[in-house]
């Protein structure tokens, strides 16, 4: 290859200027069913805080005395297993609806869609639809454009501020938040929030999801030819454009106008897309006016549009559903059966074994008493695993409502007992109530 | 040692840092445009023969983040410590902010603790609330050796039983924990040799009525009241000045079997109760002699 032969190179920028987008306003099934999304999610939200139980707040996750309260139950620190199996319930959910209908999180339960929604919401209503708000933008300050930009974003302010208390509500109890001066922590950490939801739905919007968000990137790896997924239906639609011998498309492009991400669906699958459907909803409503079939842009899978046979239940998601089950039945036990006292046996370790007197043989224990329920109680503590063991003096604690009490025991048995180490168990039981009863092994050591 | 207290390795450090971070700018300046064909859509670089990549360019706000963290490092920098032995504008040090912490947990906490120790030791004894804080200290504090309970084990003393080798007063017990006790048994052994060593131990035994060999006792007693007699006393009751522990009663620090004694005769003892006035305020050391004392009522 000559020198001269080369191609003439140009600078190119790896990063560019973002394109605002302007969704147009939709109106269809899958508009009001993320309305529908919208609504409960953000009840469940700003009222949960509210929400009293047991005289306290029914929600609320108190990390400085590492407690959190949800409606009857206390989680502690110990308890963190759930937090765990939580997450990994949410994780196998996301799975398995990617799997059967792709990003159907992204598309109508995400924080980051659904603020979006809103912020959209109340852009619309001040600033006017697509066109006018691009037109706004497009023209010279005026008394008009900065009453009514200083407007919306007073609004975006005012509800991000409320949100952002409310995030802090459920951390501090929402009513001493709001009833009294709050502290340097709880400021900032409202403010933060509040800012995140003002940034993130008010003017970062699809970036998050394109450029942020890994679940947008890795999605792709639970797809497959059977999964729903919005699409454009070329062989129904092309060739686009309005008259005879052209297919339904009328290349009106209301599906473009219409897409948060600002994409063409026509284009086929696209990692911006987020799987909101306005471009469905948005195509109806023009099929219907021109009076052809609805559903050109539809959820169908890869197989369908190939004409194959499409099976929603395989493999995939029968084991991903199957999994899900196994453990959402197993949390919801455990937690029915979880016993609300927890106990932990530390042995003395400086002092291995006294001889007492009788003759008898005692070991010193540290027990641990977590009384997890919001009740006082008082429990008994015996042992049992050799011949002739028993606790020695006071065996009978109390431990007031949620809190921790650390109780030295001693353990006392015959001289006559093997020197070595023997297995023993303690059982603490809480007195005047069934079923409260735990069971812990330690080590009784002789010589 | 010149490694350490030359000023080299300082600037050799603060310079490291500070090119590196030059470099790091210099480096997304470069990559942030690509020379490529006039109809290219891909990013000019290719793998392996024929792997090229699209150009999707990122948003330019993702650029600023890099340079802003530039920024921020050397905002950091400056106001605090990290560059060189370069100590920062705003004074920041670790020492600085544990005693910020402390400071923090005395406004909380001070108020409690400065009641109570305004309060006589008799008077905790009656506050479940005073023992219950003196238990926590105890269960960290003393409880490795004294054991959960107290009740110690060999060669730690028992808090329980109401014996007390250096006085059983609060006074008394509050030194003992501030500043410690050391403990000195002398070794009698070559002085004395095995068989009065043996006596001796017979003796010993026989003052808190354990069986004994009564003629080794009348052989043990004469020695006793020459050598032992200055620390234990004439009658074996010890002497809480000196902690001469009281032979007489059932508390025995080593054990009370006669090789036990014997090599406490032979040997010596140097038991050490360690001094806590460097680990421990006034106010917790005076909650903590009410649990003790709590312990032996």
């Amino acid at each position: 290859v000559k020198l001269d032969d080369a191609p003439a190179l140009e600078e190119r920028s790896l990063y560019e200027v973002r394109e605002k987008i302007y969704p147009r306003a939709v109106r269809g099934w899958f508009a009001a069913s993320r309305w529908a999304l919208v609504w409960a999610t953000q009840l469940v939200f700003y009222g949960g805080a509210w929400l009293t139980w047991n005289d306290r707040q029914a929600v609320l996750f108190d990390i400085a005395r590492s407690k959190f309260y949800l409606f009857g139950l206390v989680f502690w620190p110990q308890d963190v297993i759930y937090l765990t199996v939580l997450l990994i319930i949410s994780a196998l959910a996301l799975f398995l609806f990617t799997a059967v209908a792709g990003r159907l999180w992204c598309g109508y339960a995400c924080p980051q869609t659904v603020y979006t929604e809103i912020f959209l919401w109340i852009e619309r209503v001040i600033e006017g639809d697509r066109n006018a708000r691009m037109r706004l933008d497009k023209g010279e300050i005026s008394a008009n454009k900065i009453l009514r930009k200083s407007a919306k974003h007073g609004i975006w302010l005012l509800l991000s501020l409320w949100t952002g208390i409310t995030f802090v509500g459920y951390f501090t109890p929402i009513r001493e938040l709001v009833s009294s001066t709050p502290g340097a922590w709880e400021t900032f950490w409202a403010l933060f929030y509040g800012f995140a939801t003002y940034g993130n739905a008010g003017w970062m919007r699809e970036q998050v999801c394109k450029y942020m968000c890994p679940y947008a990137r890795f999605q792709s790896a639970m797809f497959d030819k059977d999964t729903l997924v919005i699409t454009y239906d070329r062989a129904r639609g092309e060739p686009r454009g309005k008259g005879a011998g052209k297919g339904d498309c009328v290349d009106c492009g209301i599906c473009v106008q219409v897409c948060p991400t600002g994409i063409d669906i026509r284009d086929g699958l696209q990692y911006e897309c987020i799987g909101c459907a306005a471009c469905i909803d948005g195509c109806d409503q023009v099929m219907e006016r021109v009076g052809r079939p609805l559903k050109l842009i539809r959820y169908a899978t890869t197989h369908a549009m190939e004409g194959k046979r499409t099976r929603i239940l395989r493999p995939r998601v029968l084991v991903y559903s199957a999994i899900l089950g196994a453990i959402t039945v197993a949390l919801a036990a455990s937690l029915w059966l979880r016993v609300p006292l927890k106990v932990d046996v530390i042995r003395d370790r400086a002092a291995i074994a006294r001889e007492v007197d009788g003759g008898l043989i005692e070991n010193v224990y540290r027990l641990q008493l977590m009384n997890t329920t919001e009740q006082a109680r008082a429990f008994d503590i015996n042992v049992t695993g050799l011949p002739g063991i028993l606790v020695w003096g006071e065996n009978i604690t109390g431990v007031p409502a949620a809190e921790t009490r650390m109780v030295p025991v001693r353990v006392r048995v015959d001289a006559a007992t093997a020197p070595g180490s023997h297995p023993i168990e303690f059982t603490v039981r809480a007195l005047g109530v069934q079923g409260v009863e735990v069971r812990e092994g330690a080590v009784f050591i002789v010589r | 040692v010149s490694e350490f207290s030359s000023g080299f390795w300082d600037l050799y450090i603060a310079l490291v840092t500070l090119v590196s971070i030059v470099a790091c700018a210099v480096f997304l300046k470069s990559q942030s445009v690509r020379k490529v064909g006039a109809q290219s859509a891909t990013t000019g670089h290719t793998w392996d023969e024929d792997l090229a990549e699209y150009n999707n360019p990122l948003p330019l706000w993702w650029s600023w983040m890099f340079y802003i963290t530039i920024v921020f490092s050397l905002a950091y920098l400056v106001l605090y410590p990290g560059l060189g032995s370069w100590r920062g504008t705003l004074g920041w040090s670790q020492i600085g902010q544990l005693k910020e912490e402390q400071q923090q947990a005395d406004k909380q906490f001070g108020p409690l603790y400065r009641k109570f120790a305004a309060t006589e030791v008799e008077a905790l004894l009656k506050s479940p609330e005073a023992l219950a804080i003196g238990q926590k200290l105890f269960l960290n504090n003393c409880a490795q050796c004294h054991a959960s309970d107290g009740a110690g084990s060999r060669g730690f003393p028992n808090l329980t039983a109401g014996a007390w080798q250096w006085g059983g007063d609060a006074k008394t017990i509050k030194a003992t924990i501030t500043d410690g006790r050391t403990g000195v048994m002398p070794p009698f052994g070559a002085a004395l040799g095995e068989q009065d060593v043996k006596n001796v131990a017979q003796y010993v035994r026989s003052l808190s009525g354990l069986t004994a060999d009564a003629i080794r006792v009348a052989l043990g007693k004469e020695i006793y009241q020459k050598t032992c007699v200055a620390c234990l006393g004439a009658d074996g009751k010890g002497n809480p000045a000196l902690g001469a522990p009281n032979l007489t009663d059932q508390n025995w620090l080593h054990g009370s079997a006669e090789p036990v004694i014997i090599e406490t005769i032979t040997k010596g003892r140097n038991s050490q109760m360690p001094a806590h006035k460097a680990v421990l305020d006034e106010a917790k050391i005076h909650l903590l002699t009410a649990y003790v004392l709590s312990l032996s009522k």
